[in-house]
């Protein structure tokens, strides 16, 4: 140690980090936040915008993934049609717990303009949300917010696995 | 429909009446105007019953007897150059005659004319599929049979190919209440989570108005947000944007402004 002078105790120089199991899960949860690809309609277009390099979702670790089994959040972009209600049921029971919903843009959030027979009057009356994000588009630093804002969501939750799992009904 | 009323000085009116735009009827004019349409107006004449014909917007109108479509489209496609059905569909004349009008838009590029061909069936009638003679009239025909419920006899595939397989009624019809029915209103709910799902999720809403100013269960206003339900009648606080949490997050570092580096020369 003194041959090296290194200082141990400094802040750094120790490579270990003493904290909590909880914080340690939920620092990893809330930072590799996984989205499922979901780009229903013009919102869609949005939600790519803020995953390519302009905006770059990577930096918080919100990649896109093409697959339900390895996403754990589901950002509903776009017009919710009743033919396709059921199916995006399957894919919100496809994804492992735990897992999380943001409602992107009025359409999702309430049918917006679309008030007819062949839009569901917002996803909430098919799987649980647990953000909803305003706007016809949405921006995408609006999506970055409500990325943060969802981090800041899983970092609250008790990491433990006997997690509530939420339930529309 | 609503009577047509004048629209030229609208500007000027500080109001506007009419809900919708009423499109005025364009002026026809006879067939024999036109060399061309003449000739294929009587090479149909000559083997078919013409119940009605005109030339409006330089388009010619033949309106012919239901149960001669195919063979009428076959002569005008193998005889008289019309080559390409470029749209076919049915308007619902329900409420004032009782009958479906089917159209039957074709264009020909050789002679650079298009012709519409029209014909009415009762509500409960069914058409003969020209799909054999224009492919495109496959997926025409089910969105016909789709929104309308106008059955085609003959079709290799008759089956809806917009809505859901399992839906009741055909939304295009006049009768069909833009919203939806009893039906489509529960659609999702039914078919999801059962029938006795339909209590606990609730109906609709359908009022795009519709505010609740202290309902804290759909939508907080922004910069108050307060957990979900909670009673905000008295008044609620103030939730300043925040982008983490005060005290930092775990082992990730705040962009610190007083550390960043203004780059001017983008070359160095
Ligand atoms: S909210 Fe607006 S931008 Fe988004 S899907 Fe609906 S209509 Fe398109």
């Amino acid at each position: 140690m003194a041959q090296h002078q290194v200082n141990y105790l400094k802040d750094g120089g120790l490579p270990v980090a003493l904290t909590t199991i909880d914080k340690v899960v939920n620092w990893g949860r809330s930072n590799s936040i996984w989205a499922l690809t979901y780009g229903l309609a013009c919102c869609g277009i949005e939600m790519m915008a803020s995953g390519a390099s302009r905006y770059d979702f990577d930096r918080f670790g919100t990649i896109f993934r093409a697959s339900p089994r390895q996403a754990e959040l589901m950002i509903v972009a776009g017009t919710l049609t009743k033919k396709h209600a059921e199916f995006i049921r399957r894919l919100y029971d496809q994804m492992t717990e735990p897992k999380w919903v943001i409602s992107m843009g009025s359409c999702a959030n309430t049918g917006g303009m679309f008030n007819t027979y062949a839009t569901v009057q917002g996803v909430d009356r098919v799987i649980p949300v647990d953000l909803y994000l305003p706007g016809c588009a949405p921006r995408p630093e609006t999506l970055q917010y409500a990325v943060m804002m969802l981090q800041q969501k899983i970092r609250k939750e008790p990491a433990s696995r006997a997690q509530k799992p939420k339930r529309l009904m | 429909m609503r009577a047509y009323t004048p629209k030229d000085n609208v500007q000027k009116k500080s109001y506007y009446t009419d809900r919708f735009w009423v499109a005025p009827q364009v002026a026809k004019s006879a067939v024999s105007d036109d060399a061309v349409f003449a000739a294929d107006l009587d090479a149909i004449k000559a083997k078919f019953d013409v119940l009605d014909a005109y030339i409006q917007v330089d388009q010619m109108v033949v309106v012919i007897h239901a149960n001669d479509n195919y063979a009428v489209l076959e002569l005008l496609k193998n005889e008289r150059e019309y080559t390409q059905l470029s749209e076919m569909s049915a308007i619902d004349w329900l409420a004032t005659e009782g009958k479906f009008e089917i159209f039957y838009q074709m264009l020909s590029m050789a002679k650079r004319k298009r012709v519409r061909i029209k014909c009415k069936i009762d509500e409960k009638e069914a058409i003969q599929s020209v799909e054999k003679l224009f492919r495109c009239a496959d997926w025409s025909e089910r969105e016909m049979y789709d929104m309308f419920g106008v059955v085609v006899n003959n079709h290799p595939f008759m089956k809806r190919i917009l809505m859901p397989d399992d839906w009741e009624g055909f939304p295009l019809r006049k009768t069909y209440p833009l919203q939806g029915d009893e039906f489509a209103a529960w659609y999702e709910v039914d078919k999801i989570f059962g029938k006795e799902a339909r209590e606990i999720i609730g109906p609709e809403n359908r009022d795009p108005a519709r505010i609740d100013r202290y309902d804290t269960k759909r939508f907080a206003r922004l910069g108050h947000e307060v957990p979900f339900g909670t009673d905000i009648s008295q008044g609620e606080p103030d939730t300043p944007l925040v982008y983490q949490e005060q005290k930092g997050v775990f082992m990730v570092d705040k962009f610190d402004t007083q550390k960043s580096v203004v780059i001017s020369d983008r070359h160095r």
